[in-house]
C-alpha cells in the first residue's frame, strides 16, 4: 500500500489522507489497492461482452485466440469498446447541454432563471441567423433555446457551431466524412456501429467516433458553455482561492458537486438570502459558506469566484472533514462511495439529479419551474443540520491557494487592447515571434493510478518554463491552482523569459483556468480566433499548440481527446488509451489518424517526457510556418527550429 | 515592469478626468450648458471625441457624456498582488486620459486662453491636409512627439537634428520644471516650425492631445472613416500613420496616462530614462510599445526601428545635413554670404538631354570662381546647366527634371533656391559656407539626387556650373529658346490632342476609393502632376500609381465623360465610382483625395461658384471655410456641387466646361486673385470676357451671400445671366 505522500503531491491530500486512515475508514485509493492487480484484457482493450456469445477475449500474448466468436479482431475489440466510451463521453456533455438548454427556455418562460448576459444571447442569435432587431429577450432567448435543442435532434447537414471552425478545418472534416449532423444522431449511430455484427472495420469505427467526438466539443459541449454564458453570465476575471483549507470551521459547509451548474447557480443566489443567513446566526454558525468539488464548483468559479474545495480525488476527503453539513451533487464523477462517507459524518448527501440518483443520499430533484424555492430548501437543510457536527472529529487543513480565474476567448479581447483596441494581435505577435513558443491545453481528471496532481503540474511547470503558454480546465486547473500557478505572481518563479514577458506585459497567470470540462469549447473557439487572426497558418492543426491530458480516467476524457484529435491538437494521454493490446488500432490513433486530421495521439506517462512530445510537436509546427524558433534560450532546447531573434523581430 | 506603467497609466488618466469633471462643472456652472467649444480651424469639432466616441461636441453640455463615458472607463489600478489582466485597464485608462484632456483643452479655448508665443497649441485641418501631400509620397516618413527637455542642450539639439535629417516633422510638448525643450532649441537659435520641421505644440503635458487629434484625423481626413468608428480609425493610426513619441527624464504620471492612449493609438513610446520599464511585447503597437534607449546617440535610430518608420536616407556626400525638413528653410539677409540671381545678379538653370557618349556620369566642373572668392554678403552671377542622358531618357522630361532643381536644392541646409529657368535665386548661409559648402556641391546634389529618383531613366547626370558673367549670359541666351519650346509644347496640348489620359491612385493609401484622372487641361487636384508628369511617372515605373487610361468612345463631349475612362475609375475606385466626368462639378464629378489644392463649391445664390484655396482661413459665401468644405469633400466620395481641384485648373479652357467655365466665377480669395491675375486675365480675354477678373468677388466685398449678390449685380457678373446652374 502506498503511504500518502505516495498517493498525492497536495499537502491538503496528504494531510487528510493520515486523517482517514487514523478514523479507519477507507477512499478511493484504498478501494484502488484492493483492486489489484486490475484486469490486464480490460487495460489493453481486448475483453468484449456486446453480446451473450462471449464474454470473448484475445490473448495479446498470441497464444490463445486471436479473434472473438463472431470473429471480431483485437484491433475491432478495442475499437468498439473505445468508440462506445467516446459515446458515454459525448453524451455526457450533451446532456448536460440539454439540461441548460432546457433551465433557458424555462428562462424565457419567466420564473427564477433570467437572461443575465443579454449582449451574448443577441451575439448568438446573430451568429444563428435569428432575427434581432427589436425583440424581447425573452423572444430571442425561447428561439435560441429551441434551436440549441433543434441541434440534438438535427438529422442532416452540419451542427451550427462548426462554422467557427477555421475554413480548412472544416474541409478536412468534409473530406473525412465526419463533419457532426446531429448530437444524438451521432451517438446513436455510433453505438449502432458497435453491434455485434455491425462496423466490423476497426477504422470506420473509429471515424465514426471522432464524429460523434465532435458533435460533443463543436455541438454539446459548446453548446453548454454558450447558453450557461448567456443565462448565469459569461466568465470575467476573478480572485478566489482553492483545497480544503477553504472549508470554514466555523461557517454552515455546503459543498456542491458534479458538473452541471443549473442548481449550484441557484445555490449561490440562496446562500445569499437574509432569511437563510439570519437562520445560521441563529444555529451558533457565522454565516454560510458554498465551495466546490469538480466541474460544477469550477462553474462557480468561473462566474462568482466561490472558492473550490478540491478535485476529483478529494470529494472524500473534504467530507472527512467534518465541517461539510451537506454535500449537494448533480452528475458526472459523483463517486457512489460518498454515500457511504458521509454516513460516517453529520453530512448530508443531497442528489439532485433526476438522471442521478445515490442510495443512502437525500434525494431532493432539481425542478426549472421552482429552482430558487428548492435551493432555498437545501439551504436551510444544511443550515438545520450544522449543529450536528462532532467538533471533536473536526479536521481543516490549513492549506489553500489564491488563484485567478474566469478566462474566456471573448474576453482574451479586452485582456489584450480594452474596449478600444480589442485583439488577439498581442497573442498571435507573441507567438510569432517565439516569446511565447507554443500553446498548450493541458487537461482532465485524476485517476489513482497517478501521483494525485503530480502529472499535471510537472507537465504544466515543463511546458511554462519552455514558454509554453497554458490553458486548462477541469481537475487540472484545480491542481494547478492548488499549487500556485495561477497567481501571476507564478509567472516570475515558473515561466520561461518570453512567456514571463508576455505575462508581465498583460497582467497573465502563465496558466489560464477556462471554466469547466465542458468549456473545453471555449479552448476550440479560442483557437479558432488565433486562426482567424492571422500569421499562424490556415487550420487549427497548423498552430504551434498540443494538448495533454496527465491523469484521465473517465470517457468523457476520450471523447475530448477524440474531439481535440479530430480538430487537429496534438493530443499527449498520461494514461494509455484501453488499445494497447490492438496493434493496428494503436498505430492509426498515434500514427495514421494524423494523415486525416493533422494531428494524433501519443501515450506518455511521465509528465516530463509528455510535456517535450508537446513541446517537439510545437517547434516542428513553427518551422512548418517558418517562424523563428523561441526568442530566449530555454531548458529543452528546440532539435530542429532557428535559434532565437530572427524573422519576427 | 509593465504593473507598475499601468498603475502609472491609471493613476495619471485619473487625474486628467477629475480636472476635466471640474473645470467642465465651472464651466457650465459660469456659461451655461447652450455655450459653445470648439476648436479653431477644424471640420471635426473635437476630432479625438469625434472619432472615437462619435460625438459632435459643440456645446459644454455635449461633454457631459464624454465625461461620463470617461468615468465608466477609467479603471481602477491593479493590486499590489495577485492582480487581474490589466494590459486592457491601461490602454483604457490611455483613451480616458486622451478624451478628458480634449475636453479640458477645448475648454481652454472657451476661455480664450492665450497660447504662449511661440506655440501652435491646437493645429488646424489646413495644417493637416497641407501635409497630406508629404505624407503620400514619403517625403515625411513620420512624426515624432518629444515630452519634455532633453537632459542638456546639446543632446536636444542633436536629437532634433537626427529627426530633421531623417525628414521626421517634431512636434514638441511638456516640461520638466517649466522648461521646455523648445526653450533649450531656442537658447541654440535653432530655428522652429512648420517649414524647419520642428513644431513647439505647448509647454504642458495637455498640449500633446494636440498632436494626438492630429494622427486621428488623418484617418477621418485620408482613410475617409467615419465618426464613431473607432476601431478603423484607431486601425488607421496604427497601420497608416508612423508616429512615435520620446520621453526625457522620469516619466510622471500624467506623461504615462498619455503614452498609454498614444500606445492604444499605435504609436510606441521610447524613453531615455533609465527608471522606465520596458514593455517589449509586440501588437497594440505595431513592433515593441516602450522601449529605453539612454545612449542619445541612439535614440533617434532606435525610434526609426521601434515604430518601423521607412526612411531612404541618401547619402548625398555635402558638408551640409540634407533632407527634406530643411526644404522651407528661409536665409535672411544678415545670414547670407553670398547670394546669386534675384534682383542682384544673373543667374540661370537649365538641363537638357545628352546623348548617352557625350556625357561622363558624374563630372561636375565648377568654371569661373568660387564662392570663396566673394565678400561676406557678396553677389555673384551663376549659370547651372545639367545634361541628362539615358536610354530611356527624352527631351519630354527636361522640364520635368529641371523643375526638380528648387526641391533638391532647397534640401541642403544652409542653401536657399526660389524661382524657375532664368529667374532663379539662391542664397548661401554663412554656417553652410564655413561648413565647407560650395558651388560644386550643387552638382553633388542634383547628380545624387535625378539618380536617385528617377534611376529608371537617368543614366548619367554631369554638371557644369559657370560663374564668370559672360559665360552666365551665354547659358541664358542658350536656354531661352528651349524654354519657349517646352511652353509651345505643353500650352499646344488639349484633352482632344490625345487619347490618352493618367490617372494619379497615390493617394490611394489614404483614400481607397479616389482616382485622380489627369488630362492634358486639367491637372491633378494636389497641383502637382500634369499630364506629362503622368507620362513620365508611367515611364519611369510602369507598375507604379501613373497609369494610361485609354480615354475609349466619348459618351458626352461637354461632361467631359468616356467609356474607357467610366471603365478605369469604376475599376481602380473598389467599384465605388461608377461614372466620372471630367469637366462637371454637378454630374459625377471627380473624387477627392483630400490633398486638393483649392475647393470649387457651388453658389447656389448666385448661380455661379466660388474657389477658395487652402491658405485662406477666413469665412466664404457658403457659409464655411475652407476647412469645413474640406471634411466634406475629401475621402474619395462624389459630391457634386463640391470638387477638389489644382489651381491652375482654373485658367484651363475645360475648367467646369459643362457648366459654362470660367464665367461661373463669382467669387475667390483676394490673394489667390492676386496671384493668378496674369494668367486670369488672359484667359478671360481668350473667353471673350472683357474686366472679368475684377468682377471677380472676394473677401473685400464680403463673405456672406447678401454681400457677394450686391456686388455681382452692381458690376453685371456675367453668371447672373447664364443659365440656371442646377
Amino acid at each position: 500500500m502506498k503511504t500518502p505522500k505516495e498517493r498525492s503531491v497536495d499537502p491538503a491530500t496528504i494531510e487528510m489522507l493520515d486523517h482517514v486512515a487514523d478514523q479507519g475508514l477507507s477512499t478511493a485509493w484504498d478501494r484502488f489497492d484492493a483492486m489489484q492487480p486490475q484486469c490486464g484484457f480490460g487495460q489493453l482493450g481486448l475483453c468484449c461482452r456486446n453480446c451473450t456469445m462471449g464474454p470473448c477475449r484475445i490473448d495479446p500474448f498470441g497464444d490463445g485466440p486471436s479473434e472473438g466468436v463472431c470473429g471480431a479482431t483485437a484491433d475491432l475489440i478495442a475499437a468498439r469498446n473505445l468508440a462506445r466510451m467516446v459515446a458515454v463521453g459525448a453524451s455526457a456533455h450533451s446532456d448536460h447541454a440539454r439540461d441548460v438548454t432546457r433551465a433557458m427556455l424555462a428562462a424565457a418562460e419567466g420564473g427564477d432563471y433570467t437572461i443575465k448576459d443579454a449582449e451574448k444571447l443577441r451575439r448568438l442569435a446573430k451568429e444563428w441567423g435569428i432575427e434581432t432587431d427589436d425583440r424581447s429577450l425573452s423572444d430571442l432567448a425561447k428561439d435560441v433555446a429551441e434551436t440549441a435543442l433543434g441541434q440534438f435532434g438535427q438529422q442532416e447537414g452540419a451542427l451550427r457551431f462548426t462554422a467557427r471552425a477555421p475554413e480548412i478545418t472544416r474541409k478536412r472534416w468534409e473530406d473525412a466524412n465526419v463533419v457532426p449532423r446531429g448530437i444524438d444522431r451521432e451517438v446513436v449511430c455510433l453505438l449502432h456501429g458497435t453491434h455485434i455484427g455491425g462496423d466490423s472495420d476497426p477504422k470506420s469505427v473509429m471515424m465514426a467516433a471522432m464524429r460523434t467526438a465532435l458533435a460533443d466539443g463543436w455541438g454539446g459541449s459548446m453548446i453548454a458553455t454558450e447558453l450557461q454564458d448567456i443565462l448565469f453570465r459569461t466568465p470575467e476575471w476573478l480572485r478566489s482561492r482553492t483545497n480544503l483549507g477553504v472549508l470554514k470551521e466555523d461557517e454552515v459547509n455546503i459543498v456542491v458537486h458534479g458538473h452541471e451548474p443549473v442548481l449550484s447557480e441557484m445555490l449561490v443566489a440562496a446562500s445569499q438570502d437574509r432569511d437563510l443567513v439570519a437562520l445560521a446566526e441563529s444555529k451558533g454558525a457565522k454565516g454560510i459558506s458554498l465551495s466546490g468539488i469538480c466541474c460544477t464548483a469550477n462553474e462557480i468559479l468561473m462566474r462568482h469566484g466561490i472558492p473550490v474545495a478540491g478535485n476529483f480525488l478529494q470529494q472524500e476527503l473534504a467530507i472527512a472533514t467534518g465541517v461539510v453539513d451537506s454535500m449537494v451533487v448533480d452528475i458526472q464523477c459523483v463517486m457512489p462511495a460518498l454515500a457511504d462517507i458521509a454516513g460516517r459524518f453529520h453530512t448530508k448527501l443531497i442528489s439532485t439529479s433526476k438522471k442521478a440518483k445515490v442510495p443512502g443520499a437525500t434525494h431532493i430533484e432539481l425542478d426549472e419551474s421552482k429552482a430558487l424555492q428548492i435551493a432555498k430548501e437545501i439551504i436551510r437543510i444544511s443550515i438545520e443540520n450544522f449543529p450536528n457536527r462532532d467538533t471533536a472529529r473536526v479536521k481543516i487543513p490549513d492549506v489553500s491557494s489564491p488563484l485567478i480565474a474566469g478566462f474566456t476567448a471573448e474576453n482574451v479581447f479586452t485582456a489584450l487592447g480594452g474596449r478600444y483596441r480589442p485583439s488577439y494581435r498581442p497573442l498571435n505577435d507573441a507567438i510569432i515571434s517565439g516569446r511565447i513558443r507554443g500553446l498548450a491545453a493541458v487537461v482532465g481528471c485524476n485517476n489513482p493510478k497517478h501521483m494525485q496532481d503530480a502529472g499535471h503540474i510537472a507537465i504544466t511547470k515543463e511546458l511554462l518554463a519552455n514558454d509554453v503558454l497554458v490553458a486548462t480546465t477541469g481537475c487540472t486547473a484545480i491542481a494547478d491552482a492548488k499549487a500556485g500557478l495561477m497567481c501571476p505572481e507564478a509567472a516570475t518563479e515558473y515561466a520561461g523569459k518570453g512567456l514571463l514577458e508576455i505575462c508581465e506585459a498583460v497582467g497573465l497567470p502563465p496558466v489560464l483556468h477556462m471554466g469547466a470540462c465542458v468549456d473545453i469549447s471555449r479552448i476550440l473557439v479560442l483557437l479558432s480566433n488565433v486562426v482567424a487572426e492571422g500569421g499562424l497558418g490556415e487550420c487549427l492543426a497548423d498552430l504551434p499548440a498540443a494538448a495533454a491530458a496527465p491523469e484521465w480516467m473517465s470517457e468523457k476524457a476520450v471523447a475530448i481527446g477524440f474531439y481535440a484529435v479530430a480538430s487537429g491538437a496534438f493530443t499527449v494521454l498520461g494514461e494509455p488509451l484501453p488499445v494497447q493490446g490492438a496493434p493496428g488500432l494503436t498505430k492509426f490513433l498515434t500514427d495514421e489518424v494524423e494523415e486525416i486530421f493533422g494531428a494524433k495521439f501519443a501515450f506518455e506517462s511521465d509528465p516530463v517526457k509528455a510535456a517535450r512530445l508537446m513541446i517537439d510537436h510545437i517547434d516542428a509546427k513553427r518551422a512548418a510556418l517558418h517562424l523563428p524558433g523561441p526568442m530566449y534560450e530555454t531548458p529543452y532546447a528546440p532539435k530542429t527550429a532557428e535559434p532565437a531573434m530572427s524573422a519576427a523581430e | 515592469m509593465s504593473r507598475v506603467v499601468i498603475s502609472a497609466a491609471i493613476r495619471g488618466a485619473t487625474a486628467f478626468v477629475a480636472e476635466a469633471e471640474t473645470n467642465l462643472d465651472a464651466a457650465i456652472r459660469d456659461r451655461g450648458e447652450d455655450h459653445k467649444v470648439e476648436f479653431p480651424g477644424t471640420a471635426f469639432q473635437l476630432p479625438m471625441i469625434h472619432a472615437l466616441m462619435g460625438l459632435e461636441v459643440t456645446t459644454l453640455g455635449g461633454l457631459k457624456p464624454v465625461i461620463a463615458h470617461c468615468r465608466e472607463l477609467l479603471p481602477a489600478e491593479p493590486s499590489e498582488k495577485l492582480w487581474l489582466p490589466y494590459l486592457g485597464a491601461g490602454l483604457d485608462a490611455g483613451v480616458t486620459a486622451l478624451l478628458a484632456m480634449e475636453a479640458t483643452c477645448a475648454l481652454r479655448y472657451v476661455d480664450a486662453e492665450a497660447i504662449e508665443d511661440g506655440f501652435t497649441g491646437f493645429i488646424s485641418d489646413t495644417i493637416l491636409r497641407e501635409l497630406g501631400i508629404q505624407l503620400v509620397d514619403g517625403r515625411m516618413p513620420g512624426f515624432a512627439a518629444v515630452l519634455g527637455p532633453a537632459p542638456t542642450d546639446e543632446v536636444a539639439l542633436h536629437v532634433v537634428r537626427e529627426l530633421q535629417k531623417r525628414s521626421i516633422l517634431t512636434f514638441l510638448m511638456c516640461n520638466s520644471d517649466g522648461v521646455s525643450m523648445r526653450d533649450q532649441l531656442a537658447r541654440q537659435d535653432v530655428e522652429l516650425g512648420w517649414d524647419t520641421y520642428i513644431v513647439p505644440v505647448g509647454r504642458d503635458t495637455h498640449s500633446a492631445i494636440y498632436v494626438l487629434d492630429w494622427a486621428i484625423r488623418g484617418g477621418l481626413t485620408f482613410g475617409g472613416h467615419k465618426k464613431g468608428d473607432w476601431e478603423s480609425c484607431l486601425r488607421y493610426c496604427r497601420e497608416r500613420i508612423f508616429a512615435f513619441g520620446i520621453t526625457f527624464g522620469p516619466i510622471p504620471d500624467d506623461w504615462y496616462a498619455v503614452g498609454a492612449g498614444a500606445i492604444a493609438m499605435g504609436f510606441p513610446v521610447i524613453s531615455d530614462h533609465e527608471s522606465t520599464p520596458e514593455v517589449r511585447p509586440t501588437g497594440v503597437t505595431t513592433y515593441e510599445a516602450l522601449v529605453r534607449q539612454t545612449d542619445p546617440e541612439q535614440i533617434v535610430p532606435t525610434c526609426i526601428e521601434v515604430r518601423g518608420v521607412k526612411v531612404k536616407v541618401e547619402e548625398v556626400d555635402i558638408p551640409v545635413s540634407f533632407s527634406p525638413a530643411f526644404e522651407g528653410e528661409r536665409i535672411r539677409r544678415e545670414e547670407t554670404y553670398v547670394q546669386f540671381g534675384g534682383k542682384y545678379s544673373k543667374a540661370a538653370e537649365l538641363l537638357e538631354t545628352a546623348e548617352l557618349d557625350e556625357i561622363t556620369d558624374g563630372e561636375i566642373i565648377v568654371r569661373g570662381q568660387d564662392i570663396d572668392a566673394a565678400e561676406a554678403g557678396g553677389v555673384m552671377d551663376v549659370g547651372i546647366h545639367i545634361r541628362v542622358a539615358g536610354r530611356k531618357m527624352k527631351a519630354d522630361f527636361d522640364g520635368i527634371f529641371e523643375r526638380q532643381v528648387h526641391r533638391y536644392c532647397n534640401e541642403a541646409m544652409g542653401f536657399m533656391h526660389t524661382g524657375q529657368r532664368d529667374q532663379i535665386w539662391c542664397r548661401v548661409s554663412k554656417t553652410a559656407f564655413e561648413a565647407g559648402f560650395r558651388l560644386k556641391h550643387i552638382g553633388t546634389i542634383l547628380h545624387a539626387k535625378l539618380h536617385d529618383d528617377y534611376g529608371a531613366i537617368v543614366d548619367k547626370v554631369a554638371v557644369t556650373i559657370c560663374t564668370d558673367p559672360a559665360e552666365v549670359q551665354d547659358l541664358i541666351d542658350h536656354a531661352v529658346p528651349a524654354f519657349a519650346a517646352r511652353d509651345e509644347r505643353v500650352a499646344g496640348m488639349t484633352d482632344e490632342s490625345v487619347d490618352t489620359f493618367y490617372s494619379c491612385t497615390l493617394c490611394q493609401s489614404f483614400a481607397p476609393n479616389h482616382v485622380c484622372m489627369i488630362t492634358p487641361e486639367r491637372l491633378g487636384l494636389c497641383g502637382a502632376y500634369n499630364w506629362l508628369d503622368g507620362q513620365a511617372a508611367y515611364e519611369i515605373n510602369p507598375t507604379g500609381c501613373n497609369q494610361p487610361v485609354v480615354k475609349g468612345t466619348c459618351i458626352d463631349q461637354q461632361r467631359g465623360e468616356w467609356e474607357g475612362v467610366n471603365q478605369f475609375v469604376y475599376d481602380h475606385s473598389n467599384r465605388g465610382v461608377e461614372r466620372f466626368s471630367a469637366y462637371s462639378l454637378m454630374e459625377n464629378p471627380m473624387t477627392s483625395c483630400g490633398c486638393f489644392e483649392c475647393i470649387v463649391a457651388i453658389v447656389p445664390e448666385a448661380n455661379g461658384v466660388m474657389i477658395v484655396n487652402r491658405e485662406y482661413p477666413g469665412e466664404t459665401p457658403i457659409g464655411m471655410p475652407f476647412s469645413t468644405l474640406a471634411g466634406s469633400v475629401g475621402g474619395g466620395a462624389q459630391t457634386p456641387g463640391f470638387l477638389g481641384v489644382g489651381r491652375l485648373y482654373l485658367t484651363s479652357k475645360k475648367f467646369i466646361s459643362a457648366e459654362g467655365g470660367l464665367s461661373r466665377l463669382v467669387w475667390m480669395p483676394k490673394d489667390l486673385k492676386e496671384a493668378m491675375r496674369e494668367r486670369l486675365e488672359q484667359c478671360a480675354a481668350d473667353q471673350g470676357l472683357d474686366g472679368f477678373v475684377d468682377k471677380i468677388g472676394d473677401e473685400t466685398v464680403g463673405t456672406t451671400s447678401e454681400a457677394l449678390l450686391e456686388h455681382l449685380a452692381k458690376v453685371g457678373h456675367p453668371a447672373l445671366e447664364m443659365d440656371p446652374i442646377f
